[in-house]
């Protein structure tokens, strides 16, 4: 089995070792990767402040990269949701690039729900360091992706009791993309709430599927002083428990 | 109305009020696991919400026709129609029949069309009181302020602001229990039933094939107004109308289970023309306003299914803005995700131009929407037709980066060098916490790389080693 690897702007930029963890995770469950190295970023800033000449910019060079791919597995829930849920009405006078763009949104999957769907993987070993960790379920992997639960058994069977849920897990932690600069203050308190239900499992890792949202938690945890805990995406944890 | 709103300035001290923030999100929370358990027990819903968003097409797919439908058929049932094009209009209507009236006094049940037309400024000068005669809405007026949810107007006030409240403007003893301030509100608005000339009611639903409206509420209130004064008018939107009689019991169950989570709510009050000869209840005297404001073009362009939304305030609930900020924030009748959408439609771009922008894209809003209206998407579409007003300037500023990152080589450039700016973390200048990273800096530090080498090296060195 062959998947074409999205790594998203985000990892890109800041997030090589998860980027890493799952190409050694996808390995380890027999799957071939393949990293296109011409892709860039799907056009997320684009598309959400409006401006959709950029997006189909995007969308196009998407296409052209990723066209011939058999399966394309993508590291951030957001990003596999732009493929999967908005390339396509982009181009609404013609039907044959929707058509095009439908074929390759069939074919994309988000990293964890690829595991669990083409794969079949059941089974995540126990984790070598168990540490308390909980899970921000992002909106774009409940809603765009509609991936519910298949992350926390995951972790349940890596981390056991030390997995705790968190409280609120379907609330916006208060990213939102342009959002966040835009109405900082207000993503800011979002983002504190969203934190203060972190600190209350007592938790000392948390794991997410989604790079923008673990962007944001992670630099406004280290604004607000709480050094204890860390953001992985669940690759890494994953990576972790299967050497 | 603003001329210019500034929701982040708006919403920037709103979060900083902590009394604000924990009643809203009391209430909030509580409205939104009543629609949960109430939806969870109801099995047929998800169909239901189906059914009902197809009958709302059908009305907005020929909306002139049902709005002349429902006043023929009001007509004929001895009621009178009015049709306002505006606010305006629908203000000079409804002053002109009070004038004519001569009336001083008015009890007025909850209406946010009323709200929308400001009809409680103009009232009084027409030498008419008003009296707010649902609980919320009378303390909001008691305290002079506007309604902050279209369901729960006063969701904002706690209740040790509202006894505070009551002891200064109506003299009740300070510090009352809920059940006591109820008693208290119960008796100064009994009076003022009495003594009104014309009852102002809003409509939850129009129903075109009969003529009639129907008006949902839990005190009893809405049923005082338009039963015991001898003239009732109500103010309708063009958006309320459901084709038939034998839709209301589905529109119904899906209203109050959507609003708070009750399978019915304490009163349904279906009102077909005035009072008729031998009946003995009922006013001598019913007007319909219907108000467009803005309504009838929406049926034709990208944002109809805005004319679908029955005022249930789901979205409201769900929203984390709208939870964070409470209603205020948005200067608006409408607030919340039906409020972004709705507020920049109704009055204009130029006005509302931020609204759109107070959504993080969550999707929560069109999970619980039970007309399944897409409100994320209508946030999306306004942010391009707002882009789409900026002008040709700005959209090359916008599309420049665009061409940039669609380049392999000159993307990978700038990411490589915005990787070596943000390692510098801590040691980077000040001056440079302006514009974008200035405005992220306000409530979280610059990211800085993950250790070690980036992925693209990271990778081309394993396929060499591997080969
Ligand atoms: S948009 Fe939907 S959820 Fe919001 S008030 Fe209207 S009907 Fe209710």
């Amino acid at each position: 089995m062959k998947i074409s690897l999205l790594l998203t702007c985000t990892a890109d930029l800041l997030y090589p070792a998860s980027a890493r963890a799952c190409v050694n995770v996808l390995e380890a469950f027999g799957v071939e990767v393949a990293f296109p190295r011409l892709q860039t970023c799907c056009g997320q800033p684009w598309l959400n402040t409006g401006r959709l000449a950029g997006a189909r910019r995007l969308a196009l060079h998407f296409l052209d990269v990723f066209e011939e791919a058999e399966t394309i597995v993508a590291i951030s829930s957001s990003c596999a949701d732009t493929v999967r849920n908005h390339y396509a009405e982009l181009f609404p006078d013609s039907p044959v690039l929707r058509d095009r763009f439908e074929a390759v949104a069939r074919r994309t999957y988000e990293f964890c729900e690829f595991l669990h769907l083409v794969p079949g993987v059941k089974e995540m070993p126990a984790h070598p360091h168990p540490v308390r960790t909980t899970y921000h379920s992002s909106c774009r992997t409940l809603r765009g992706i509609g991936l519910r639960g298949v992350a926390e058994e995951y972790l349940e069977q890596m981390f056991g009791a030390d997995f705790v849920s968190l409280p609120e897990n379907e609330t916006c932690c208060g990213f939102g993309g342009s959002f966040s600069v835009k109405l900082p203050e207000l993503s800011g308190r979002l983002l504190a709430d969203k934190l203060k239900n972190v600190s209350a499992t007592g938790a000392l890792q948390v794991a997410s599927l989604d790079l923008s949202c673990l962007t944001h938690l992670s630099t406004g945890a280290e604004r607000l002083g709480l050094k204890k805990i860390r953001f992985f995406h669940l690759a890494e944890l994953m990576a972790g428990a299967l050497t | 109305m603003k001329s210019s709103h500034n929701f982040r300035k708006a919403s920037a001290s709103a979060v900083a009020d902590e009394v604000l923030g924990a009643a809203v999100g009391k209430t909030a929370d509580l409205l939104f696991s009543m629609r949960a358990a109430a939806v969870a027990a109801y099995p047929g819903f998800e169909e239901l919400r189906d059914w009902g968003r197809s009958r709302k097409m059908e009305v907005s797919g020929d909306l002139a026709t049902f709005v002349r439908r429902f006043s023929d058929r009001l007509e004929a049932a001895g009621g009178a129609a009015h049709f306002a094009r505006d606010a305006r209009e629908a203000v000079e209507i409804v002053t002109n029949i009070a004038r004519g009236l001569g009336a001083v006094a008015a009890v007025k049940s909850k209406s946010m069309t009323a709200e929308e037309i400001s009809l409680n400024e103009a009232l009084p000068e027409a030498g008419v009181t008003v009296t707010e005669t649902d609980l919320g809405e009378f303390i909001i007026q008691l305290a002079g302020e506007k309604p902050s949810h279209i369901v729960a107007p006063a969701i904002h006030k706690d209740r040790a602001q509202v006894a505070a409240l009551f002891h200064e403007t109506l003299g009740s003893a300070p510090g009352l229990d809920v059940g006591d301030l109820v008693r208290v509100a119960r008796k100064a608005l009994r009076e003022r039933f009495l003594a009104a000339d014309i009852g102002i009611t809003g409509a939850n639903f129009a129903i075109a094939e009969t003529g009639t409206i129907a008006i949902v509420t839990n005190e009893g209130n809405g049923r005082l107004t338009s039963a015991l004064p001898a003239v009732q008018i109500a103010i309708v939107g063009i958006d309320k109308i459901i084709p038939k009689l034998s839709d209301l019991p589905g529109f119904l169950r899906l209203l109050t289970r959507s609003a708070t989570g009750q399978a019915v709510s304490s009163y349904v009050t279906v009102i077909t023309g005035p009072r008729r000869q031998g009946e003995e209840e009922g006013p001598s005297e019913l007007h319909v306003v219907l108000l467009d404001n803005g309504r009838s073009p929406l049926a034709s362009g990208p944002f109809r299914e805005m004319l679908h939304c029955l005022h249930c305030g789901a979205c409201l609930n769900s929203c984390p803005v709208y939870r964070a900020v409470g209603g205020h924030a948005y200067e608006s009748v409408y607030p919340g995700p039906m409020g972004d959408v709705l507020s920049p439609l109704l009055w204009g771009m130029d006005v509302y131009a931020d609204l759109p922008d107070a959504c993080t894209l969550c999707g929560r809003c069109a999970e619980v929407c039970p007309m399944r209206i897409p409100l994320p998407e209508y946030h999306r579409k306004l942010r391009v037709l707002r882009a789409g007003l900026k002008g040709e300037a700005a959209a090359w500023k916008a599309e420049a980066p665009a061409i940039l990152t669609q380049h392999p080589l000159l993307y990978r450039t700038a990411l490589g060098i915005m990787r070596r700016v943000l390692s510098l973390g801590r040691r980077l200048p000040d001056g440079i916490r302006t514009g974008l990273p200035g405005a992220w800096t306000v409530c979280r530090e610059l990211p800085h790389p993950r250790e070690g080498p980036d992925f693209r090296s990271w990778w081309e060195k394993r396929k060499s080693c591997h080969e």
